[in-house]
């Protein structure tokens, strides 16, 4: 379980993570949902490590991070997968070298072993004669999937997306999104998705926080957003003509 | 006050660089590869500049020693002395930060736009060390070798000259080559050269590493990790001329 304690975030004048308190349960797909500009990529900045809280405090299963050592942070970041919005996929490497290389870093398994690893992930991701191929060669959708099995090659205890969905055309994007929703469930993995896309939210969301001006405005299932009077937070899912008649046709 | 923030970041990112590699099998992996990106890949370039530098060398000094009351043989002993002091450090360390340091800038930068740093730090790597640490290694290890091939093919330009034209004998040029000759001179230059080795190699990683923005920014970061390379160098060779000459 991932834990958010009065979680505060300034830019010099500019407040963005106003006192964010939250946690994310494992074995579920927590969503972390906003406008653009709203403070959740800056949270999931916070959490994951990249930036500083000014005050608060974040805990993976009671383990305090943020005023850890770098030692023990390495130790939490070794149980922690990330995919990035881009893929940060190493484009001087191959594929299977991309998939390979947290357990070239921080394993002492054979060879035979760290392929016949790097075969399965990529094989669970679905991602089938690529091995060789670099980042730059496969498709954007392809370059997600590999990153996914990039972030859970070493078994990780969390997982963390950064928009994983954005750019891909809408099957493509429901087929990561329901890769990530099994992986979550197979392995028992605290799973936290950054994302503005409402589709991927009805497929796959289990708890939805919905940062509004930095704040954790909303907190709910994906079926609570159906019955919500929260005025925010219905400006923001049913922003289209579509979502408003969904709403309408549900309620 | 950007100038006194950049040093400090330089330096904060210096303590990073320096610190003990994750996994050593894949640092000198590493530090392999980069062997071959910074060195081995130089040497085309260096042998080219280095033949002609001291062709040209030899007839500069040639027509500019048409006194009869100067020896033809210090026409050799100018070029040797040239190529040593001069040429196979600063000028090639100069033509090297255009070439090398603008890669370094342009590919850490492109790493930093992408998220690959970031993914490296997230998965417990220091990022500055596991890329920077085997580029300074790398160029520390290599450029004395150009720097020694440099000093050799660009006194065979000037035999060439001396084999070829009539400007000097092939005999008093090689006479000069080896008269009066002081073995520090290619101490000196090697010191030099290891100086402005890591001087290109870290200026650059520093301007990559810390782009930020777009593809734009990753050319603005290579063109000052280029510019910076050259003014540092420039300096560092003023100041220990001073200090290992005088």
């Amino acid at each position: 379980m991932i834990e958010v304690v009065n979680v505060n975030k300034l830019f010099g004048d500019n407040h963005v993570l106003k006192d964010i308190s939250t946690s994310f349960e494992p074995g579920k797909v927590s969503m972390i949902i906003g406008r653009s500009g709203s403070g959740k990529t800056v949270l999931l900045k916070c959490i994951i490590g990249l930036l500083i809280p000014d005050s608060g405090e974040i805990y993976f299963d009671k383990r305090e991070f943020t005023k850890s050592n770098i030692k023990f942070k390495t130790q939490i970041r070794q149980e922690l997968g990330m995919v990035f919005q881009g893929g940060a996929l190493f484009t001087s490497s191959t594929v299977e070298e991309n998939v390979r290389f947290p357990l070239d870093l921080f394993t002492n398994w054979s060879k035979s072993e760290k392929q016949k690893r790097v075969d399965f992930c990529l094989e669970r991701v679905g991602i089938k004669n690529a091995n060789k191929l670099y980042p730059t060669e496969i498709s954007g959708g392809m370059q997600k999937r590999v990153a996914i099995a990039r972030a859970i090659v070493l078994n990780p205890k969390y997982l963390c997306c950064d928009e994983p969905n954005s750019g891909l055309d809408p099957q493509t994007a429901i087929l990561i999104d329901r890769l990530i929703s099994e992986i979550t469930k197979e392995y028992n993995i605290t799973t936290i998705v950054n994302t503005h896309d409402m589709n991927s939210v009805m497929e796959i969301a289990d708890s939805i926080n919905f940062i509004f001006q930095g704040n954790n405005w909303w907190q709910g299932t994906k079926d609570d957003i159906f019955n919500t009077d929260n005025k925010e937070l219905n400006d923001f899912v049913f922003a289209s003509e579509l979502c408003k008649k969904i709403k309408k046709e549900t309620t | 006050m950007v100038i006194i923030a950049n040093i400090g970041k330089y330096f904060f990112l210096m303590i990073q660089v320096f610190s003990r590699p994750v996994n050593k099998k894949i640092f000198f992996k590493r530090f392999l590869q980069e062997i071959e990106q910074i060195g081995l890949n130089s040497i085309w370039i260096v042998a080219i500049v280095s033949i002609f530098m001291g062709a040209v060398l030899t007839l500069q000094v040639a027509i500019n020693f048409e006194n009869p009351l100067i020896p033809r043989y210090l026409i050799g002993l100018s070029a040797r002395d040239t190529m040593i002091l001069e040429f196979s450090s600063t000028i090639i360390c100069l033509i090297l930060a255009g070439k090398v340091g603008s890669n370094i800038a342009s590919e850490i930068g492109t790493m930093k736009i992408t998220e690959q740093i970031d993914a490296l730090e997230i998965m417990g790597v220091n990022p500055a060390n596991y890329l920077i640490l085997p580029k300074i290694l790398a160029a520390l290890f290599t450029f004395p070798f150009l720097n020694l091939m440099s000093i050799i093919l660009g006194i065979v330009g000037g035999l060439l000259i001396a084999v070829f034209t009539d400007v000097v004998s092939v005999f008093n040029y090689i006479y000069g080559l080896r008269y009066l000759f002081v073995p520090f001179y290619v101490t000196y230059s090697l010191i030099k050269i290891c100086f402005f080795a890591v001087i290109i190699t870290s200026i650059s990683s520093f301007y990559g590493y810390y782009t930020e923005g777009g593809a734009l920014e990753v050319g603005k970061s290579s063109t000052k990790a280029v510019v910076y390379s050259i003014i540092m160098i420039l300096l560092f060779n003023l100041i220990l001329t001073q200090l290992l000459l005088t």
